[in-house]
């Protein structure tokens, strides 16, 4: 009980911790001059926390399933959020710093190029996600809660197709951080919980059979 | 003592730019006054004492640019401070230290590490195929043998972004003099080293190794087609593709394929890298087109390295004068 409280106020600050500092360490970059070509290094390094983050997100929920890990779910909500936030930041920096307002060169980047198109769609729609993360839209959404923030899953595959079409020739990596979504993906299909759920039982009351002995 | 409020104090990003834009404007008036002049011609030739230059310098001090407006130049050294549309040449540091050379790695500001133990000496390189008199230069013989001389080029990466460096080197078309290309040759093919031991990036069999290289012969012979072994007055670093490499100003930087060590004059058309890799988006010609974009990111500008904020790409990256008959009557679409 006690390594669970402990559990339960570690566990947010080192979220925050982890968040942050990557945040902390690209600004200093940046204005300590430290990058060659600093606009695309900002947009790099934005979105490839934002998907870590995502990713991480989308890990929670098999946590619980398959370890009854319940601290993950607590967290699930703040991975989100700060994955979020850095998709705004890579979406502010394409559209402010990079392309200096300019919306006729906007619109035909945005518009005209598939990579860019899905990454501005999976930015919408994290969007609304983000909104209505709170306690209070909650109550109010009631089921079509959970149907609506299901838009994640979409969110995170349009992310994935995103990078895969943005990189010059090799797609190795996009595709392991794709094979990775795909897989947690694949643990929230209801056969797979479902024989998660009587697995975990079987074990623990094996378990228990095992202690009695 | 005074107090100076925080926001008050030039962000070092912003104060260098205008640094950089304030040598440009120098350098500008200096060419101008030199053209004014009739001097243009007489362009100095590359500074060999490179080891006076303190290799390495790292950020520029506000003294020395103020040598480098006014005064002399501070080494690393070009005669030049911008091109000819007056744009200041790129840090030295930033060519040295932003690099695509995925022989050694896929991330540009590693190349230069990953590089620093290779070994560009001695060298040979060997042209041959449909000429003459087919032969195998050392690199110091190639050195010697051509008249170097101090060319200012644009840069434009295919990934949208660009430099301005000094080269020193010779044009390609002396080298095809001397060994005499036969009436059948229609193409050059250029070979990269391939070497796994000294090029850790080689293990990534993502790509068909070694890097091949083309070029038509009329492309070849086109005087801004040049054979570098120097930028800013010094030799080649490994990163940049030491000890020989093509510079080809018009292209996308891919085509100008480093550490050479094969050139075969050929009839049909070379199969490129990158070509091979992605036939749909890496073409032949791979000229700098803001027209025609890559299929799947726009090429209508770029953005140059120690700018913030973007400029459209030019024409031929602003070479259409030197190059575009090259290309009359041919679809810039088709021929990509």
């Amino acid at each position: 009980m006690k390594r669970n409280n402990l559990l339960k106020k570690t566990l947010p600050v080192l979220v925050h911790i982890g968040a942050l500092v990557p945040l902390a360490i690209m600004l200093w970059g940046f204005f300590d001059n430290q990058f060659i070509n600093p606009i695309q290094e900002l947009t790099f390094r934005t979105g490839r926390y934002a998907l870590h983050l995502l990713i991480l997100s989308l890990a929670c929920t098999p946590l619980n399933t398959f370890f009854g890990w319940r601290w993950a779910i607590s967290l699930r909500k703040m991975l989100g959020l700060y994955a979020f936030m850095y998709a705004a930041l890579h979406f502010s920096i394409f559209v402010g710093l990079d392309y200096g307002f300019n919306w006729e060169l906007l619109s035909e980047a945005i518009f005209e190029k598939r990579y860019a198109l899905v990454g501005f769609t999976a930015f919408l729609i994290l969007l609304p996600l983000a909104i209505t993360s709170t306690k209070g839209w909650m109550k109010r959404l009631g089921r079509n809660w959970k149907r609506l923030h299901r838009l994640v899953y979409l969110t995170a595959l349009l992310v994935i197709v995103h990078f895969i079409w943005l990189v010059k020739g090799d797609i190795q990596r996009p595709l392991i951080y794709g094979a990775v979504v795909v897989f947690l993906l694949i643990l929230r299909w209801p056969p797979i919980r479902k024989w998660a759920g009587s697995l975990r039982r079987l074990l623990a009351s094996s378990a228990k059979n095992a202690s009695l002995i | 003592m005074i107090k100076i409020k925080a926001s008050e104090i030039t962000p070092e990003h912003l104060y260098r730019s205008r640094r950089r834009f304030m040598v440009g404007v120098g350098a500008l008036a200096a060419s101008v006054a030199l053209s004014a002049c009739g001097a243009e011609d007489a362009t100095p030739s590359p500074t060999t004492n490179a080891a006076a230059s303190g290799e390495g310098t790292s950020a520029v001090t506000p003294a020395s640019i103020g040598a480098t407006a006014t005064q002399e130049p501070v080494p690393p050294t070009a005669s030049i401070q911008s091109d000819e549309l007056g744009d200041a040449l790129t840090d030295y540091e930033s060519v040295i230290g932003y690099n695509n050379y995925y022989e050694f790695t896929t991330k540009k500001e590693g190349a230069a590490k990953l590089s620093q133990n290779f070994q560009s000496s001695p060298w040979t390189v060997e042209v041959g195929g449909l000429v003459n008199k087919p032969g195998v230069y050392d690199i110091d013989d190639l050195r010697k043998k051509f008249t170097r001389q101090e060319r200012i080029y644009r840069l434009r990466c295919v990934e949208a972004w660009s430099m301005i460096i000094p080269w020193t080197g010779f044009p390609l078309a002396e080298l095809l003099k001397e060994v005499e290309p036969t009436s059948k040759a229609k193409y050059l093919r250029f070979e990269t080293l391939y070497d796994p031991d000294s090029m850790p990036g080689l293990k990534n069999n993502s790509y068909q190794w070694p890097y091949i290289e083309g070029l038509r012969v009329d492309e070849a012979m086109n005087n801004l087609t040049l054979l570098a072994t120097g930028l800013y007055g010094k030799d080649l670093l490994p990163q940049n593709g030491a000890p020989v490499r093509l510079v080809v100003p018009w292209k996308y930087g891919f085509k100008s394929i480093k550490s050479i060590v094969k050139i075969d004059l050929v009839e049909e058309m070379p199969v490129s890298l990158w070509m091979a890799a992605a036939p749909h988006e890496y073409g032949f010609y791979a000229n700098v087109n803001p027209q025609v974009d890559h299929p799947r990111w726009s090429q209508g500008s770029e953005r140059r390295i120690g700018e913030l904020g973007r400029r459209k790409t030019l024409m031929f990256n602003g070479y259409a004068e030197e190059v575009a008959s090259l290309y009359d009557g041919m679809d810039l679409t088709e021929y990509f």
